[in-house]
């Protein structure tokens, strides 16, 4: 979890879905979701290998570091 | 209501996993088709209720054309998320964990793979799997090999449905031992449900006359020609085997038997 200043704009590095990548500093997990254009409810977090509940996605803030994953349900036998 | 619909599962042959009714034995997979509009066709052709997902990455360069749920509607079918591609408990029980955090409900499609070529269960952590799953609160369906000692094991770690292969996934083979299908279904008693293998119509067939509770299948249907087309046929297919199995079939015998009578011919 994030040891930044909340509202700080300062890039961080996170893990998102495999891949190292730049995001702004000081967003919360709903935010995140935001600016990737993803709704909440068809997708799952899971944060540093924890699942995170959707009711937590708005107090949850991303940090440094972070490992995240964003799932979805995809056609599949 | 068309004559195909009027010969779905009805009261007087209930299909029922884990408590929940379902109005088709026929289950059907989401992967693999040219387009998801072919998909949704060839879905509501087959009148299937149950439909299988898998759980993968966002990928976040095109999001809207691959999450399912742009396509389907989990109001009009029932999701089940499968494990496919794990290839470790471990695995399969984080894919699990993330289905159901996905909110529709508690039913997993487990499947944890041993071999890249075949795709062959590795039933051990299937196994493994299903235990933590089932005391997790899931309702686990087990895909699994065509064997009675595993299928009993996973029945007992409380599987609502067993499901041996017909043939390896994807492969088109049909029952290559329907001999051992046959044992599991004598010897369980949730619902069978033969998954993978199945390549046309005659298969599916010849799947429920061995008296199994229902079919799963995907390729059969995506990669035919005409999914749409395929799926219809599986549809019937699978009523016939059914109601071919409930009527029971007449003794198969290498002798030939008149159908007429040999009494009453003419000097």
């Amino acid at each position: 979890m994030s040891s930044d200043i909340p509202g700080t704009k300062d890039a961080i590095q996170v893990r998102l879905n495999g891949k190292d990548r730049e995001i702004q500093g000081g967003l919360n997990v709903r935010q995140l979701l935001e600016s990737l254009d993803l709704h909440p409810r068809l997708v799952v977090v899971e944060l540093n290998r924890e699942i995170l509940d959707r009711d937590r996605y708005a107090s949850t803030l991303v940090g440094e570091g972070d490992q995240i994953e964003l799932v979805h349900f995809v056609g599949g036998g | 209501m068309t004559e195909t619909q009027t010969l779905d599962t009805q009261d007087a042959d209930p299909f029922v996993i884990g408590g929940e009714p379902f109005r088709s034995r026929l289950i059907v997979g989401t992967g693999k088709y040219a387009n998801n509009e072919v998909m949704v066709d060839a879905i509501r052709a087959s009148g299937a209720d149950m439909v299988t997902v898998a759980v993968r990455r966002v990928d976040l360069d095109r999001t809207k054309e691959e999450a399912i749920l742009h396509h389907l509607d989990p109001e009009e079918f029932f999701l089940l998320a499968n494990t496919a591609g794990c290839y470790s408990a471990e695995d399969a029980i984080r894919y699990a964990r993330l289905a159901r955090a996905a909110g529709f409900n508690e039913w997993i499609k487990l499947e944890v793979i041993g071999d890249e070529t075949t795709l062959l269960p590795d039933t051990q952590q299937t196994l493994e799997a299903a235990q933590v799953l089932v005391s997790e609160g899931f309702k686990v369906m087990a895909y699994t090999n065509d064997d009675l000692i595993m299928a009993l094991r996973l029945e007992d770690a409380g599987c609502v449905a067993v499901m041996p292969l017909a043939s390896p996934i994807g492969s088109g083979l049909g029952v290559v031992n329907p001999y051992f299908i046959r044992e599991i279904k004598r010897r369980c008693e949730v619902p069978i449900i033969v998954d993978a293998g199945v390549g046309t119509a005659s298969d599916a067939c010849i799947t429920m006359e061995q008296g199994v509770d229902g079919v799963l299948m995907n390729t059969a249907l995506a990669a035919a020609e005409d999914p749409v087309a395929m799926a219809t046929a599986m549809r019937h297919a699978i009523l016939a085997g059914r109601h071919a199995f409930l009527a029971g079939r007449m003794p198969s015998r290498e002798i030939a038997v008149p159908s007429s009578p040999s009494k009453g011919m003419l000097d």
